[in-house]
């Protein structure tokens, strides 16, 4: 790429909203995503008797059964959640970036 | 419905087969004897595939095509394929295993397995597609020294898929050997020999179309089986928890985290390998520069996120269900685990299993499928491994070819004819050495060899890529003394920790009276000191790096930032 197409998108508003915008999103869903798994391994590793208490009272089934499953899918989740603002706000300003270089 | 598709597509194609095999299975059946259904429908596997590859190998002309497929994969066949790529036989059999022997356990290990895709999806993979060719070196070396980067890249590349080849090389031979019936040495002659035609021939459109048949095959297998095992219980969790608390050994405390994870640093360790070696792994990156954007590649870490999560849980049911139904089938039990009233003794549940709790899915299989079913889910086992390790020499083999020959010996004067041809020699050379190191291995203890590769890959690949992605000041001297410092310091506390000095390495000492293998240092991951040790002499041999080189690197951080946000530039991006 020319340095001149550097500095002119760079000194577009739209790619600075692009970058701020994306790595805000980014950043959030990945502290997000650190927490949960290492809340739920320092569990492990400093209560784990909590994680094996039942549901309800009687009930064989541990809160760590749920809470596994439920860690899974929000890792879906969460990339699924990427996805959506991905496609639909960023990828609609990296069309602006690029239609404004030409 | 595509699961039923698959089943009447092989149901049809067995008949004959069946017919066949009848009179064969009928004589004296011996204990380890030859399981014709598993071999017919492995070789149903095996002549679709080469159908598939002879199709790849007429597609297949540029080097663009070799090594990326021609960059025509869907996001969703890509996040097939990537959940092919992880779904290992050793995950699979492995984690349904570790369920069935500690319960709780195998979920904690699962978890951290699939932490690492969100990770992968938030800050890398669409800036590794923008920035990348053919190999994650394309992405660490974008702004750098060509010859130091890319050499550096080329052996931690090869070591992590040395490491991981081992562990699979032998898997396969121990497993075939006692889900067919045939000979150690034969079975990994077999999975070598087939993976190097699919390489050679068909590049990455054949290994794509590998995993993804084998990502559909396993699928769908492992969700009858746990369907099938959870109708025992009236598809209640509860039940089935209630009942194998009743019949394991360990009772109640399979419910909850037990031996796996003893202390925090040890716990963070493995979490720091799983979750930040996934995205240093070459052959999951390369999946990467097989779709045509950057809008696909982030699909693609969306199906396989989905896939992979799923997967886990199948095989958390499979694991927990298993505990209960091979209760009521003594015949996969040694003879000393087997009471005088032909039940099987409590205490025997997990040590009397027959072949090992590698064994447990494909006993469950037999248990709620019977024979063709025990037969498919053996055969998927075996495409299980045959497409990972494709995948994995076809990455090693890009290393060699676009990283080391192309870019350092011929420094950017070979051309595409060459280069292919490279590679498919380095994956010729790849496939012997792999088989040669799986009948080396057969009696060493690999179990620390895919930790190993995840912790080279979150010490050495990863803090590099990372680093030239989002730092600005990184420098080629930076890169390169940070990346070796984090591939050398993890393969040398690997080899002081209990799994290499004490399990392999024989050194053993009193404990309670009793003699165990032990190692010079209590860590058993050594990612929680190699990670931040390889980003710490990024950072110091890069803010004392006052060259003229590294001014000129700095600059050019501007112009990468810019194709990396915006994919303008980048490889195979539609023009506009």
């Amino acid at each position: 790429m020319q340095q001149e197409s550097v500095d002119a998108i760079k000194a577009s508003p739209r790619y600075q909203e692009l970058v701020r915008s994306r790595k805000r999103f980014a950043w959030l869903l990945t502290i997000i995503i650190l927490a949960i798994y290492y809340g739920f391994i320092l569990t492990i590793a400093f209560a784990p008797s909590w994680l094996g208490t039942p549901v309800v009272e009687g009930a064989t089934t541990t809160i760590g059964m749920p809470i596994g499953v439920i860690i899974i899918v929000a890792a879906f989740v969460l990339t699924g959640i990427y996805v959506a603002k991905a496609n639909s706000k960023f990828d609609a300003l990296t069309k602006a970036v690029r239609e404004e270089l030409q | 419905m595509r699961r039923y598709a698959t089943w009447g597509v092989l149901l049809a194609l067995l008949t004959p087969f069946m017919l066949m095999a009848a009179p064969a299975l009928s004589g004296a059946v011996e204990r380890q004897a030859i399981n014709y259904t598993a071999i017919y429908m492995f070789l149903i596997f095996v002549a679709g595939t080469m159908g598939i590859t002879y199709w790849a190998a007429k597609r297949t002309r540029s080097a663009k095509d070799f090594y990326t497929a021609g960059g025509g994969i869907t996001g969703f066949q890509n996040g097939l394929a990537i959940a092919g790529d992880f779904m290992s036989a050793a995950s699979f059999l492995g984690i349904s295993g570790l369920v069935f022997a500690s319960g709780y356990d195998g979920l904690i290990y699962s978890i951290g397995f699939l932490v690492g895709w969100p990770v992968i999806m938030f800050l890398i993979a669409e800036q590794i597609r923008n920035l990348g060719k053919f190999t994650f070196a394309d992405v660490s070396s974008y702004r750098f020294g060509q010859t130091e980067i890319r050499t550096m890249a080329a052996i931690s590349s090869l070591v992590v898929v040395a490491f991981y080849l081992i562990a699979q090389m032998v898997g396969a031979g121990k497993l075939i050997q006692l889900l067919f019936g045939l000979d150690y040495w034969i079975a990994v002659v077999i999975v070598g020999g087939l993976m190097m035609v699919y390489v050679i021939f068909g590049g990455m459109t054949a290994t794509t179309w590998v995993q993804i048949i084998k990502a559909v095959l396993l699928l769908s297998g492992a969700t009858f089986m746990a369907i099938a095992a959870l109708a025992t219980f009236g598809f209640s969790p509860e039940e089935m928890f209630r009942q194998a608390v009743e019949a394991h050994p360990k009772g109640a405390a399979i419910m909850s985290p037990g031996s796996l994870v003893t202390d925090p640093i040890n716990a963070i360790s493995l979490g720091l390998a799983l979750m930040f070696g996934t995205a240093g792994l070459p052959h999951i990156l390369m999946r990467f520069f097989t779709v045509p954007d950057a809008k696909e590649a982030r699909k693609s870490v969306f199906y396989a996120t989905g896939f992979i999560g799923y997967f886990y849980i199948l095989t958390f049911i499979i694991g927990f269900a298993a505990i209960v139904l091979l209760l009521q089938h003594p015949e996969f039990y040694k003879p000393e685990a087997i009471a005088a009233d032909g039940s099987i003794i409590k205490g025997q549940l997990i040590a009397g299993l027959n072949g090992g709790t590698n064994m447990v899915a494909i006993r469950l299989a037999e248990a709620v499928g019977g024979n063709l079913f025990l037969g498919f889910i053996s055969a998927v086992a075996f495409a299980t491994i045959l497409a990972v390790v494709s995948g994995l020499t076809l990455a090693g083999a890009s290393a060699i070819s676009h990283d080391l020959y192309a870019s350092v010996i011929a420094r950017g004067r070979s051309n595409e004819k060459t280069e292919i041809r490279v590679s498919k020699i380095a994956t010729f050379m790849l496939g012997l050495v792999a088989i040669g190191l799986g009948i080396a291995f057969e009696s060493q203890n690999v179990a620390f060899m895919v930790g190993l590769a995840f912790a080279i890959a979150a010490s050495a690949n990863f803090p590099v890529l990372a680093a030239s992605i989002f730092w600005s000041k990184m420098t080629t001297r930076g890169a390169l003394v940070g990346g070796f410092v984090g591939l050398i310091s993890a393969v040398v506390l690997t080899i002081l920790s209990k799994a290499v000095w004490g399990d392999v390495l024989g050194h053993t000492a009193m404990i309670d009276g009793k003699e165990v293998a032990v190692g010079l240092i209590s860590l058993n991951n050594p990612a929680i000191i190699s990670m931040p040790l390889a980003f710490a002499f990024i950072w110091i041999a890069s803010l004392t790096d006052s060259s003229e080189r590294a001014k000129r690197e700095r600059i050019a951080f501007e112009a990468q930032k810019v194709r990396c946000e915006t994919g303008i530039g980048a490889e195979g991006a539609t023009a506009h």
